[in-house]
C-alpha cells in the first residue's frame, strides 16, 4: 500500500509569453524514488524551481502530505551537480546547514548530523573543511544536507554528473546502499538514462516544446539493486523503450 | 626545518633587491656623487633616527591615534554602506558615482578644507583618513557579496533561509577575503592620509615634525621619519594578515589542495 508524498496540479509555467512546462502532473508515492528524464529544453529546470518553490507556476499546484504548498520554500530540499558546500564551514557545519537555517541550535544540529556520517560513508570528515574532502564525498555531504533538512521529500538535479564515470559508479552504489537505510522520497532529474533505470521505481519522460510527461515507465526491479542490473536483457529492453520515445 | 629554509629561498630575491637598493645608496652618498645635503647617507640616517627617537615616538602616538579613528570609522561606514547598496539597487546606482568622484579629489585639495571646517585638532585628520579609508571597504565589501554564486543563495531559500540569515551563512563569510583585501589598502592609506593632513595644517604628528626638519634642511632626520612610516605600515599590513589568518582557518586548506 503506498502512501502519497508529493503530488503536482496541471502546473503551467511561462517566460516571456512561451510556455516553457505545460500541464505537469506527477506524483511521489513514500520511499519511491522517481526519475525525471528529459531532452534539454524540456523545463527540467523550471519545474525543479516550481517544486522546491523558489518559484511561483502560472497555474497548478504542489501538494506535500495533502497540504499545498505552491511557491512556498522551505518544505522540499534540493542538490544540484555543484555540491554549493560553504568553504568556510566544516563539513559537519555543511551537514547540518539546512537544520541551522530552520532554527535548531548549532549544538543540536551537530549532534544529529553527526549521527549518520557512519553510515554516510563520512566518519573523520566532521572536523574538516569542504576543500580537503574529494569531489564524491563532497557530493556525499551535499547529500547529507539535503536529507537532513528535507521533510521526507528530497529532489537531485542531476546530483553526480559532475563526477568522473568510475566516481559516478562508486556513487551509485553509495547511493543504493544509503537509500536502503534511511527514508526518502525522492526525484531524481537525469539525463542519463542508465542512471534513471538503474536507480528508480518509475521513470517520467519529458518532451519539449512545451515540456510535457510524454510517458511514464514503472521499472519493475527487486531493490536494491546491484551494477549487474545494467547488463541485464530486462535493463537493455527499458533502455530501448526509453530511448524510442526521447527519439 | 626544510621549510624554513624554502621559505628563506621563496625569499631570496627580495633580500637581494632590497640589499643592491641600500648598497647604491651607500656608495652614491660615501662617493659624494650625490651630495649630502640632497641624499643623506644611510648611516647618516639611522644615526638621525637613534637622536631624535624620543621625539619620533610622541609624534608617532599621535598619528597612529587618528590612523586608527579614522580607519575604525572608515570600516564601519564601509560595511554600512556595503550593506545599503548591496541590499538595494536604486542605492548602488545612487551612491556608487558619488563614491568614485569623492576618491578623485585629491587629498591635498581637500585636507585644508577640512581643517578650515573642524579646526587644528584631531578631527579633521580622523576624517580625512576615514574619507580615503573607507572606500577600498566599501568596494571590497560590495564585490564580496556580489560573488555569491546564486544557486548558494537559491539554495538557502529553498531551506526557508531569510535575507539575514543568507547574509550571515553566505554572504558575509564569503565577502571576507574581498574585505582583507580591502583592509591591506586601507590601512597604508589610514597612516598615509593622516601623515598628509597633518603636513596641511596642526600642531602635532609624524607629518608636522615632518614639515619642521623639513624646514630646518635635516634631510637626514626626514629619512628617518620616512623609514619610521614605511616600517609602521608595513607592521600594520602584516597585522591584518596575521587576523585574516586567524579569522578564516579554511584558506589555509584550500591553498593545500591546489
Amino acid at each position: 500500500m503506498s502512501i502519497l508524498k508529493l503530488q503536482t496540479k496541471n502546473l503551467i509555467k511561462s517566460f516571456d509569453g512561451k510556455v516553457i512546462i505545460e500541464d505537469i502532473n506527477i506524483q511521489l508515492n513514500k520511499g519511491e524514488i522517481v526519475s525525471l528524464v528529459g531532452v534539454s529544453g524540456s523545463g527540467k529546470t523550471t519545474l525543479f524551481n516550481i517544486l522546491s518553490g523558489l518559484i511561483k507556476p502560472d497555474a497548478g499546484q504542489v501538494f506535500l502530505d495533502g497540504n499545498d504548498i505552491t511557491g512556498n520554500p522551505g518544505k522540499v530540499s534540493y542538490m544540484l551537480q555543484k555540491d554549493l558546500l560553504l568553504p568556510h564551514k566544516k563539513v559537519i557545519d555543511n551537514a547540518s546547514l539546512g537544520l541551522v537555517v530552520k532554527g535548531m541550535s548549532k549544538k543540536e544540529a551537530r549532534a544529529k548530523a553527526g549521527k549518520y556520517f557512519t553510515d554516510f560513508g563520512l566518519d573523520g570528515t566532521q572536523e574538516k573543511y569542504p576543500s580537503q574532502l574529494s569531489g564524491g564525498m563532497r557530493q556525499r555531504v551535499a547529500f547529507l544536507r539535503t536529507y537532513l533538512c528535507a521533510d521526507g521529500v528530497a529532489l537531485l538535479d542531476e546530483p553526480f554528473s559532475a563526477l568522473d564515470t568510475i566516481t559516478k559508479g562508486q556513487m551509485h552504489k553509495w547511493y543504493i546502499d544509503i537509500m536502503s537505510k534511511i527514508e526518502m522520497s525522492t526525484i531524481f532529474i537525469t539525463h542519463d538514462i542508465d542512471e534513471a533505470i538503474l536507480l528508480s521505481d518509475r521513470v517520467y519522460i519529458l518532451g519539449g516544446n512545451p515540456g510535457t510527461i510524454i510517458k511514464e515507465i514503472v521499472i519493475d526491479k527487486e531493490k536494491p539493486r546491484t551494477e549487474q542490473f545494467t547488463l541485464t536483457n530486462e535493463f537493455i529492453e527499458y533502455k530501448k523503450q526509453i530511448k524510442e520515445i526521447l527519439a | 626545518m626544510k621549510r624554513k629554509l624554502q621559505s628563506i629561498i621563496s625569499s631570496l630575491p627580495t633580500i637581494i633587491a632590497f640589499l643592491i637598493i641600500l648598497i647604491a645608496w651607500h656608495l652614491l652618498t660615501v662617493t659624494e656623487k650625490v651630495p649630502s645635503y640632497m641624499l643623506p647617507s644611510p648611516k647618516s640616517v639611522l644615526e638621525a633616527l637613534y637622536a631624535d627617537i624620543d621625539l619620533i615616538y610622541r609624534h608617532l602616538n599621535i598619528t597612529l591615534q587618528e590612523a586608527f579613528y579614522g580607519l575604525g570609522i572608515g570600516i564601519s561606514l564601509g560595511f554600512i554602506m556595503a550593506l545599503f547598496m548591496d541590499s538595494c539597487n536604486v542605492l548602488y546606482k545612487a551612491i556608487y558615482p558619488v563614491m568614485i568622484i569623492t576618491q578623485t579629489i585629491p587629498t591635498v585639495a581637500i585636507a585644508p578644507i577640512l581643517v578650515l571646517w573642524m579646526g587644528f585638532e584631531m578631527e579633521p585628520k580622523i576624517a580625512l583618513v576615514a574619507l580615503t579609508t573607507f572606500f577600498p571597504i566599501t568596494v571590497g565589501l560590495l564585490d564580496g557579496y556580489r560573488s555569491v554564486d546564486k544557486d548558494q543563495i537559491n539554495l538557502m531559500r529553498s531551506m526557508g533561509a531569510n535575507r539575514w540569515k543568507i547574509f550571515c551563512h553566505v554572504k558575509f563569510p564569503s565577502a571576507l577575503p574581498y574585505f582583507f583585501a580591502g583592509l591591506k589598502i586601507s590601512v597604508s592609506y589610514a597612516v598615509v592620509g593622516a601623515v598628509v593632513s597633518e603636513w596641511l595644517g596642526g600642531f602635532e604628528g609624524l607629518g608636522v615634525y615632518l614639515t619642521r626638519v623639513r624646514k630646518a634642511y635635516a634631510y637626514d632626520r626626514m629619512f628617518a621619519v620616512i623609514i619610521v612610516i614605511v616600517v609602521i605600515s608595513l607592521l600594520l599590513m602584516g597585522l591584518v594578515n596575521i587576523i585574516r589568518k586567524l579569522l578564516m582557518p579554511w584558506e589555509k586548506f584550500a591553498k593545500n589542495n591546489e
